[in-house]
């Protein structure tokens, strides 16, 4: 891990999950500060005093709702003023119910679909010219292997990311002239509190070594990365199956 | 909150059980999860799940348990004073990390780095210092408690639940955060010599010594299969804290990707192990500096090390002999376990101060001699002689690493067994908070 000299501000949007926090943790080990924005105050307040106290940095939580669109410019404008030098973005959040209860209760496609998707946008699509303006940073955002392929099992969410997907190839292609990285990441399983009770897992990984690995791929300036990467040869298969099939499959 | 249905052991792998099972990551849905299982039939906490038996396990399959280890973030530093206030999950291993580059260090560690806070307090545990040091609890500044009846409190040496809690083996409430006084360094490791000695008396007068010189760290290493002349030789270890800091490796973590067949761990496998052990360095003695991690958590370098017993498990006996009768009881348990041929990879002798601060707290003055046994026939017979012995000698037996203490001989080691009972049955709604260890020994519920 090269321990980059110049003092960066990562700003993460989604910061309570285990893998917010865990990469969080990973670029503040490196002497970058951080900011946190999310919808749980007090979760984040012991978060920032938490990375505080290890890696003495500056960290701060700011209050941050996907779903609350038209606060997003105000939001962008108040990071504009927070964060001197480069700016990097880190997005994660997303809401993903179970499928069978989307299906059983249809209302809940708008919000699984503004948090994962039409949110994200929003909010990437507002900090995008801060980032132009210093011609610096660096953009991370989580996607999902769900977005690869629409499956029976999770295609509102999946379709959601997958949109999320395109946002960001484009988003990379408008960021490229300004010297700046977008890195699409799609985890596969992470053991986090939003798959505990998942069934069906396999091959699960630590949200701190997907934070490594996606920090790794930062470094390198990847455009897409699965982690872990055996992920892109079960994906490139399931790619590969012909609809024809796939719609006969109960997974 | 969600709940999975897990199966759940301890480290010897040798008590199994089946429970709803949550593992929150904000305080937020801890308290959630607590509130949601004491409405039902109740908990137990877990941290690192280190303790060897039954001590974490719940009672049945409708009680639920909560895993802790994702709380483990950092609530409060002073780095004037080294006061740190943490969440219950944080393992000793981030303690180290996130401290010691700091010159701070926890000042009683136990010989793996995944116990946590919470696991720490529930069985007020010791290091390799505790003639200097004392146990965990004597570091402790407060912690905060939530009772059975769901109410948090703020318990500090004065409050009533402070010395039932310490060593309290997780019963009086799930411990959320723990605060503790860290102690200043000016290096990153320890400088440790190696000697060998021949046996058992030497052992005792080499302890003597050491204290005497009030040297930080002792700890002996013994061959538990040498017998007559031989029994009690191994390897004996001090360290003292340095004062240099040395540049630090990257571990590469090994592990036991498998369950052992219960064939590969003979007599004859043990005792080439201690063999091995025992000469890993030829001459008599050897000094280096080693880093906190390496020289505190030995086993640790191995993850799962635990399968090499195989899928039956094993059980750890471990007692401690009041300082006056350990030339009385040491020869004896040493004895008994080299001729029930039961063999040990590697038999553990330390000194202790003396007494905790808990109700049942382990140490007291004397030493405490540690050793594993595969789980198999006869094992449950030899444990039996072992504990008597043990209290023969007015000893008692480590309740993290118990599995099959019963209530007359826990009854007998530890004096405040009925106090604790009392506290207990004060306590509104203690029920909800029970294990499979309370059960066995009565200290929750219609048995008490
Ligand atoms: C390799 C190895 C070496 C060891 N060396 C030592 C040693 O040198 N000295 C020593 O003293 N011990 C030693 N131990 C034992 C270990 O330190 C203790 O068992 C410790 O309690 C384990 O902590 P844990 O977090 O894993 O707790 P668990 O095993 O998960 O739980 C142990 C007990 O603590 C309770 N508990 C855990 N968290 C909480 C909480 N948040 N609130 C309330 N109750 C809680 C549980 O209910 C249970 O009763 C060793 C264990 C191993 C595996």
């Amino acid at each position: 891990m090269s321990i980059q000299t110049k003092n960066e501000t990562w700003l993460i949007l989604g910061a309570s999950s285990s893998l917010a926090r865990a990469f969080a943790a990973e670029v503040a080990g490196q002497g970058h500060d951080v900011i946190l924005a999310g919808r749980d105050q007090d979760d984040m307040a012991a978060t920032a005093t938490d990375l505080t106290a290890r890696f003495d940095i500056k960290a701060t939580p700011t209050a941050f709702d996907a779903m609350r669109m038209e606060q997003h410019p105000t939001f962008a404008a108040a990071i504009d003023a927070m964060a001197a030098g480069t700016l990097n973005i880190f997005l994660v959040f997303a809401q993903m119910p179970e499928q069978d209860d989307i299906d059983a209760d249809p209302t809940l496609v708008v919000p699984t679909v503004t948090a994962t998707y039409s949110g994200a946008v929003s909010v990437l699509h507002c900090l995008a010219p801060l980032l132009e303006q210093r011609q610096a940073g660096h953009v991370v955002i989580v996607g999902s292997v769900a977005g690869d392929r629409g499956r029976i099992k999770n295609y509102v969410y999946g379709s959601a990311k997958a949109g999320l997907h395109a946002y960001a190839q484009g988003l990379r292609a408008r960021l490229f002239k300004s010297g700046i990285g977008v890195t699409t990441v799609k985890p596969g399983f992470l053991d986090t509190a939003m798959t505990w009770d998942a069934e069906g897992m396999f091959l699960v990984s630590s949200p701190q070594a997907a934070a490594a690995d996606i920090n790794k791929a930062v470094t390198k300036g990847k455009d897409v990365i699965y982690t872990p990467r055996f992920w892109w040869v079960i994906m490139t298969i399931i790619k590969h199956i012909p609809e024809a099939i796939m719609k006969k499959l109960a997974f | 909150m969600s709940w999975k249905s897990l199966e759940l052991t301890g480290w010897g792998r040798n008590s199994h059980q089946t429970a709803l099972t949550a593992r929150p990551e904000r305080q937020k849905d801890l308290q959630r999860a607590i509130g949601d299982s004491l409405a039902q039939s109740g908990l137990v906490a877990h941290g690192g799940l280190r303790a060897y038996g039954d001590q974490a396990l719940p009672r049945g399959d409708d009680q639920h348990a909560l895993l802790t280890t994702r709380m483990n973030r950092i609530l409060a530093f002073d780095s004037a004073t080294g006061i740190v206030t943490v969440e219950a999950g944080m393992c000793f291993r981030d303690m180290i990390r996130a401290f010691v580059p700091k010159g701070w260090l926890i000042p009683v560690s136990p010989g793996t780095a995944f116990a946590t806070m919470g696991g720490a307090i529930a069985n007020d545990i010791h290091g390799k210092n505790h003639d200097t040091q004392g146990s965990f609890c004597n570091h402790v500044l407060g912690f905060e408690l939530i009772t059975p009846d769901g109410n948090t409190q703020q318990v500090t040496p004065d409050h009533n639940l402070f010395r039932a809690t310490i060593g309290g083996c997780g019963l009086t409430g799930v411990i959320t955060t723990v605060t503790v006084q860290l102690k200043k360094i000016s290096g990153n490791c320890v400088q440790v010599t190696e000697t060998k000695i021949k046996d058992l008396e030497s052992y005792l007068i080499a302890f003597d010594e050491a204290i005497a010189q009030n040297v930080d760290y002792t700890v002996g290493w013994i061959d538990g299969l040498a017998k007559g002349k031989r029994m009690g030789r191994g390897i004996f270890e001090t360290a003292t804290l340095s004062d240099e800091t040395i540049e630090l490796k990257p571990a590469k973590e090994k592990s036991v990707p498998i369950d052992f067949p219960a064939l590969a761990l003979n007599p004859l496998s043990v005792r080439s192990f201690n063999l091995l052990y025992r000469n890993r360095f030829l001459r008599k003695s050897r000094t280096t500096l080693t880093p906190f991690e390496a020289f505190n958590y030995p086993l640790d370098a191995i993850s799962d090390w635990n399968r090499i017993y195989g899928k039956r498990g094993f059980h750890q006996f471990q007692c401690v002999i009041p300082r006056s009768e350990g030339e009385r009881a040491l020869p004896l348990l040493l004895d008994t376990i080299a001729r029930s041929g039961a063999g040990s990879f590697l038999s553990v002798l330390k000194t202790m101060g003396g007494d905790g601060r808990g109700l049942l707290s382990f140490p007291m003055k004397g030493y405490t001699l540690a050793l594993d046994f595969p789980h198999k026939a006869g094992v449950e017979a030899l444990f039996r002689s072992l504990h008597k012995i043990t209290a023969d000698h007015g000893g008692r037996i480590y309740l993290a690493k118990d599995s099959m203490l019963t209530r007359d001989e826990f009854d007998a080691m530890y004096p405040n067994a009925d106090e604790m009972r009392q506290v207990l049955a004060s306590l509104p709604h203690s029920e909800k908070l029970t294990s499979q260890m309370a059960a066995r020994l009565a200290l929750t519920g219609d048995a008490a």
